[in-house]
């Protein structure tokens, strides 16, 4: 990454102009909406945050060199080139202050997708060098050792190892002709390996064949949160090329919500291709069981909780009504939040800010939003999906004194878990 | 050039040349969005995606309740306006046998003193539109010299029309002459502002409901 320049950064943004983006900046009538529904404005109402705003230099290249007035303008004189310091002064806005949550896309009167322009931004951003340290760091990462976190094989087989010794199960690697490939999240094996084991109970009771891959076992996808598509399309052929190894019929996504992304929506068009497979999210996979009558539960959670809605499942992912069916399996005091569902409002921290160095002060403040839907409702217990989310949300919990478990639903679930007769258990 | 031969000229040649400005304009806007062209999707839909961009248009001409709360004077200043301008534009009797004239048939009018309430109800919502976004923080910092003149040459019209149906200020036919010419403006520098949206809403709808369509978001 030695020539990123402002002419690259505006190529990028030139490759990335198409018929839909075209259709919403010709469409924007500045009503501001956008910014009402974008958490990093209510909480810190600054104009340069309304989502539309954060857009203004990618808006100004595509009327400059695709509309007649735009290329008259800049001839007479009358419109002003991007310049590199604009798109400097722009990471701040395109990164630390967007999750790529999607709620402006779904609020706009006039039907912007906001989002996916967003998305589309920072491959200039990348491609002119104004991404974030954090970002790069991460990528980097992802693509010499495998994981955003620097977390290795080894590391992996040490957590199969307690959770085969907890459970008296086995753990599969590179099983061919398995009917899943479970993929996790670094986040999950280095701070939530209670997902590994909750999943190897409930796949395995439900007489499921499963494996992992040794060549390839992280889901999340930092180019997709960069903003580099030869960065992702390279971390999605890993999983594509072990799930087509291993000849498996689902993927399973990891509770993390970009990892359902990258993987569910970008991934084929990354590789051009249809999958041989199908990707879903565990919580996708875990309703299928339930319907199937393949995951029976007992007892019920007593505490008065609520679900977050990750933003790349619900508005991003259409996985709504799924956690509700698993949850009213095993909550009894379950209650939804205000904005719940499709509308829910971001942790904060998802779209590559919480690997942003940068976004550490905005990130929390972006938590208020989360904090006051809590308030209305004093549960005692939070249950999400995301294991991104879960670790904003505990931050910002902790850092505002609210004395909430999180918790994930796969866990919760594997808990209230009953063995079958048949199943391998 | 007489108050006649003025309205003459604004109804004839001007007219004529308005309208061949407004829409060829509008047809080099679409080709401009549509000949970008948009990448084919291979990932397998969760829901129909041609439903998904359907829904889409229609859903967005309505709000959820809590963004309602949230932006409740940009939600009903909107709908006011854009209600008003429909009735007075489309629904009165002198406008319809005009559009008659152009392109063959018509359609039923109210009564002209309810589309002139109609009127006088938008100029005062469009009013308070400009206020509100002359003192709404993002409103304000996101308007550029062309959502001015947008809301100008959106306002004179209706004001001009009210004007020379009321024979307030000027004689009647000289001010019935600015109104019209006050329409070609705007149909003239409709290609080329934001007011294009009025069209354009309905592809920008689409390619966002077909992608929500593509990832089962139904909202």
């Amino acid at each position: 990454m030695s020539s990123l320049t402002l002419e690259r950064g505006i190529n990028a943004f030139k490759a990335q102009i198409d018929a839909p983006m075209a259709s919403f900046f010709s469409s924007c009538v500045s009503c501001g909406m956008c910014a009402e529904a974008c958490l990093f404005y209510t909480e810190n109402p600054e104009p340069r945050f309304a989502p539309i705003y954060k857009l203004e230099p990618l808006r100004r290249v595509w009327e400059q060199e695709y509309t007649l007035i735009g290329k008259l303008k800049a001839k007479l004189g009358l419109s002003k080139p991007v310049t590199d310091a604009e798109l400097a002064e722009w990471q701040e806005l395109v990164y630390n202050n967007c999750s790529l949550c999607g709620r402006c896309t779904l609020i706009c009167p006039v039907g912007n997708d906001l989002t996916y322009m967003i998305r589309k931004m920072r491959e200039g951003m990348v491609a002119s060098g104004h991404a974030p340290e954090g970002l790069i760091g991460a990528s980097t990462r992802a693509v010499q050792i495998g994981s955003p976190m620097g977390v290795k094989l080894p590391a992996l087989q040490a957590q199969v190892r307690h959770v085969e010794k907890s459970t008296g199960m086995e753990v599969p690697f590179d099983k061919v002709g398995a009917e899943y490939l479970l993929m996790l999240s670094s986040m999950e094996i280095m701070n939530y390996p209670e997902y590994l084991e909750a999943v190897a109970k409930i796949l395995t009771n439900a007489g499921k064949t499963w494996t992992l891959s040794s060549e390839c076992f992280e889901a999340t996808n930092s180019g997709i949160q960069i903003g580099s598509s030869d960065i992702a399309r390279e971390l999605v052929s890993r999983v594509v090329n072990a799930a087509e190894k291993l000849k498996v019929k689902t993927v399973i996504s990891p509770e993390c919500g970009h990892a359902y992304t990258a993987l569910r929506w970008e991934g084929p068009n990354l590789i051009g291709r249809p999958y041989t497979f199908a990707a879903k999210h565990i919580v996708e996979v875990l309703d299928e069981l339930r319907e199937q009558g393949l995951l029976q539960t007992e007892g019920m959670e007593e505490a008065k909780l609520t679900f977050h809605d990750p933003c790349q499942l619900v508005r991003r992912g259409g996985v709504v009504q799924q956690p509700r069916n698993l949850l009213n399996m095993v909550a009894k005091n379950f209650v939804e939040m205000s904005d719940c569902g499709t509308l829910n409002w971001c942790c904060g921290a998802g779209g590559g800010v919480s690997a942003n160095e940068d976004a550490e002060e905005v990130k929390m403040k972006a938590f208020l939003r989360k904090k006051k839907q809590l308030d209305e409702l004093g549960v005692d217990t939070l249950v999400t999906a995301c294991a991104n989310c879960r670790i904003q949300l505990e931050e910002g919990l902790e850092v505002n004194q609210m004395d909430i478990p999180v918790v994930g639903l796969t866990e919760m679930i594997a808990e209230h878990l009953v063995e079958r007769k048949g199943g391998a258990a | 050039m007489n108050d006649v031969d003025f309205l003459l000229w604004v109804k004839g040649p001007a007219f004529s040349a308005a309208m061949v400005i407004f829409i060829a304009g509008m047809v080099l806007r679409f080709f401009e969005i549509l000949s970008l062209g948009k990448k084919v999707n291979y990932a397998v839909p969760k829901s129909d995606p041609v439903q998904g961009g359907l829904r889409e248009i229609l859903r967005r001409f309505g709000t959820d309740k809590a963004t309602f709360q949230r932006s409740l004077l940009t939600v009903i200043g909107g709908y006011v306006f854009h209600i008003g301008l429909f009735v007075v534009v489309f629904l009165l009797a002198a406008h319809i046998a005009l559009l008659k004239s152009i392109i063959g048939f018509g359609w039923p009018n109210l009564p002209t003193p309810v589309v002139d309430a109609f009127a006088v109800i938008t100029m005062l919502t469009l009013i308070a539109v400009l206020a509100h976004r002359l003192q709404h923080p993002v409103k304000r910092f996101l308007s550029t010299p062309s959502d001015y003149v947008v809301w100008a040459s959106t306002f004179v019209p209706v004001l001009t029309g009210y004007m020379a149906y009321h024979h307030l200020l000027l004689a009647p036919s000289l001010m019935l002459g600015l109104h019209i010419l006050s329409v070609e403006f705007l149909l003239v520098i409709f290609p080329f502002t934001k007011l294009t949206h009025a069209f354009t809403l309905f592809l920008a709808r689409w390619y966002n409901g077909v992608s929500m369509g593509i990832r089962g978001v139904k909202s």
